[in-house]
């Protein structure tokens, strides 16, 4: 995927240091084309700026220090980011479900991939498993992806002495590795063994370490505190799906409003309460009282033989 | 005639100076203790990356560690207060051992858990974010208050002493300094006697709810959870139990030290390890009650969650150790102090220390097996992660712990009487006075 451009606007009142922070996302690229007469990023309608004859220094990914017009910077619209006090709230109004159909899952891993890139977790830590389940000696083996279940009443969130990992209003669990003491008692408390642990100092690349940490999006990881899957708040509030949802090719995972009583798996947009309804949608161990965010639908008419998911290289 | 004993007794019970015993004993332990500095100083830079624990083991031996502290600190609420309320008189030389077991024990415990930390230089955060809700912060007040009353109920009844240690001019320069900072004020008057004999009795109806708490707390880091092995009602119960059994076995150990390098056979007697004997015997057996209850009633059962849990302690990788500690932590202590013969000084030592020992390895087998039987299987991570076997840091770092303990104690020893002086003086020589006097 190639990066949207990013320009930051700078004015008299940001800091230098915002300034530096700013600058160093910024594309060489983009900059010099942003010089230009024409913006060829900006829409048509909105190509009218005149050049203010007001310049900016902005200084390029590659070191060099390069001149702007004033006029020409737009903010970057992608990544406004969110205070700790906003991603603790969640998004008013909304109630985040996902529904995982193990009927066509075969193993591609994909989601994980997807995930793993987007929230730079190495091999040994994947936020999403998939598991071959047996339930029976007798039963039909099948492929179960698991995220973070999201539980509505979150044995893990009950746990924490600091208040590091929290339900927010719009059904999200989330870490706040700001705060987190690394103690793991979420981590036994969880009973979906869907947290990790960041034993090492993570192994990150540039990009990872330019990011300004927020729970929306888990990233930078931090040493010595607990990570897990999010369900991408960070993507929803551009609304946009997570990254395991957009990534599976066979329409495995879908996402959604369970207020608006909608899902989708990227192709194909249901009514929640129908899927689950009509395809005996449940919860995974339902009997412990955790009420997960996460539904499955039942492995039956498959596309794919179990089979198949053996031949994925793990 | 009384004077002349009272002078013995004073002679006897003085703080000594180390032998050459006590001066290996002590720089071992300051070497151990500084091997775990390091390790800990490399566990600070690298983060628990150097331990064994990955994320199905997220907890080991740093957690077993703590809770075996925590357990073995109830001692002093057994002996000092438990003991006082029901009246049990021959507790006198075995109060002050016990109370500084248990104040070592409550300061390396709360070192222990801080150790664990992912991200000990967030501590703070522990009183910044403070959640009431989580058992985590009950254990952090619980501990606290209990290191207070146990350090209070340790020195209160060490004022009628000082102005003897004063006087006796032992201890040196340091000890005299901490002799007079501590106890100047004591006079001995009949208020100060009287406000410190209730302020010891009202901390010893406090400190018993305390320490139930403390080791009820811990429990509950386990059983608020819902893993096989923990999600257990009788938790908080089996853990009492079982930490009145190692901290009685503890006393009994450190009753024989004490005993044999500071010659003290007039005042611990046999009849003190008899006694104690019959005491271990009970409590093993009510621990013993207990791990039926947490064993085999899941296992009459075999609950799908539970089996896994349950087949690696009976006859899978932790079956040795499981075994060992049932049988040698608790059965054979059990059977050999029914026999008179069995609570003899000498046996009653190697029977305390195989009740320690074991109940080191209960705690790391209440915490290990457990993490490693998840609900779902464990999958998708490297084959280290399966399984769990502390790393030479974490020994050293834990042993260090122990070691540190050890070191509290043997240097409270060294300045301070381990038997209580005046005390005893009242309890021994005050009685033949009346029995004179009644003659007259």
């Amino acid at each position: 995927m190639t990066e949207l451009p990013k320009i930051v606007p700078l004015s008299e009142q940001k800091s230098r240091r915002d300034f530096i922070k700013g600058a160093v996302t910024a594309v060489v690229a983009t900059a010099v084309t942003a010089c230009s007469s024409k913006d060829p990023f900006t829409k048509a309608g909105e190509n009218e700026t005149k050049a203010s004859g007001e310049k900016v220094k902005l200084l390029s990914v590659t070191g060099e220090i390069i001149e702007v017009d004033k006029a020409y910077l737009k903010p970057i619209p992608e990544t406004p980011h969110v205070s700790n006090e906003e991603a603790r709230k969640g998004i008013p109004g909304k109630k985040f479900v996902m529904v995982i159909d193990l009927a066509h899952c075969h193993n591609l891993k994909k989601c994980q991939s997807a995930c793993n890139h987007a929230h730079f977790v190495h091999d040994h830590q994947n936020w999403i498993k998939i598991y071959p389940m047996q339930e029976a000696e007798h039963t039909s083996p099948f492929w179960q992806p698991t995220t973070c279940m999201h539980c509505d009443d979150p044995p893990c969130v009950k746990v924490c002495p600091v208040d590091a990992t929290f339900k927010r209003q719009d059904g999200i669990v989330l870490i706040d590795n700001d705060r987190c003491i690394g103690c793991r008692f979420c981590m036994a408390a969880c009973p979906y063994s869907t947290r990790v642990f960041n034993w090492e100092e993570p192994i990150l690349p540039p990009q990872a370490l330019e990011m300004q940490y927020s729970p929306e999006t888990s990233c930078p990881p931090k040493i010595g505190t607990v990570s897990k899957c999010d369900f991408c708040p960070d993507m929803v509030r551009k609304g946009e799906l997570p990254h395991c949802v957009s990534a599976c090719p066979n329409g495995v995972f879908y996402f959604g409003d369970m207020n608006e009583d909608v899902v989708t798996n990227g192709s194909e947009t249901v009514r929640f309460s129908e899927l689950i309804r009509d395809r005996s949608g449940y919860r995974l161990m339902e009997d412990l009282g955790t009420k997960p965010s996460v539904y499955y639908l039942p492995p039956v008419d498959r596309s794919f033989p179990f089979e198949d998911g053996l031949k994925t290289k793990s | 005639m009384s004077s002349d004993q009272k002078n013995k007794i004073v002679a006897d019970l003085l703080p000594q100076e180390f032998g050459r015993a006590g001066v290996i004993w002590t720089i071992s332990l300051i070497v151990i203790c500084a091997i775990g500095l390091g390790a800990y100083i490399h566990q600070i830079q690298k983060g628990l990356e150097i331990t064994a624990m990955r994320d199905y083991a997220s907890w080991g031996i740093y957690i077993s560690n703590f809770v075996f502290f925590v357990a073995i600190s109830l001692v002093g609420s057994l002996i000092t207060a438990i003991f006082r309320l029901t009246g049990v008189h021959w507790r006198t030389p075995l109060t002050r051992i016990s109370e500084i077991i248990a104040v070592a024990a409550i300061i390396f415990a709360s070192l222990a858990i801080i150790v664990d930390m992912g991200r000990p230089d967030r501590f703070m955060n522990l009183f910044l974010f403070a959640r009431l809700q989580s058992p985590i912060m009950w254990d952090v007040i619980v501990i606290t208050t209990y290191l207070m009353l146990s350090i209070l109920f340790l020195y209160l009844p060490l004022l009628p002493d000082l102005p003897i240690l004063i006087a006796s001019k032992s201890g040196g320069k340091i000890g005299q300094w901490w002799y007079k900072f501590l106890g100047s004020f004591w006079k001995g008057t009949h208020l100060q006697i009287r406000m410190s004999k209730k302020a010891v009795k009202i901390i010893s109806i406090m400190i018993i709810p305390i320490a139930l708490s403390i080791h009820t707390v811990t429990s509950w880091l386990f059983a608020t959870t819902y893993r096989p092995g923990w999600d257990s009602t009788n938790f908080g119960a089996y853990f009492v139990s079982g930490a009145f059994l190692v901290g009685a076995g503890g006393v009994v150990v450190a009753m024989y030290v004490f005993r044999r390098n500071y010659k003290l056979e007039n005042y611990i007697t046999e009849k003190h390890f008899d006694n104690m004997g019959k005491v271990l015997v009970m409590l093993a057996l009510l621990y013993l009650y207990f791990n039926v209850n947490e064993y085999l009633v899941p296992a009459f059962k075999m609950k799908k969650a539970e089996e896994h849990h349950l087949m690696s302690l009976f006859t899978g990788e932790f079956s040795l150790l499981f075994w060992s500690v049932i049988i040698l932590g608790m059965i054979v202590p059990v059977i050999v102090l029914l026999f008179p013969q069995g609570r003899k000084p000498m046996p009653m030592f190697v029977m305390g220390m195989l009740v320690v020992v074991g109940a080191w390895f209960k705690r790391f087998l209440i915490v290990a097996p457990t993490l490693l039987s998840p609900f779902l299987p464990m999958y998708d991570v490297p084959e280290n992660y399966k399984n769990y076997f502390p790393t030479w840091e974490e020994w050293a770092i834990t042993i260090s712990t122990l070691a540190g303990a050890l070191l509290i104690v043997t240097f409270f020893v060294r300045f301070f009487p381990i038997i209580p002086i005046h005390e005893t003086i009242e309890e021994r020589v005050l009685p033949l006075k009346l029995a004179d006097h009644g003659k007259m």
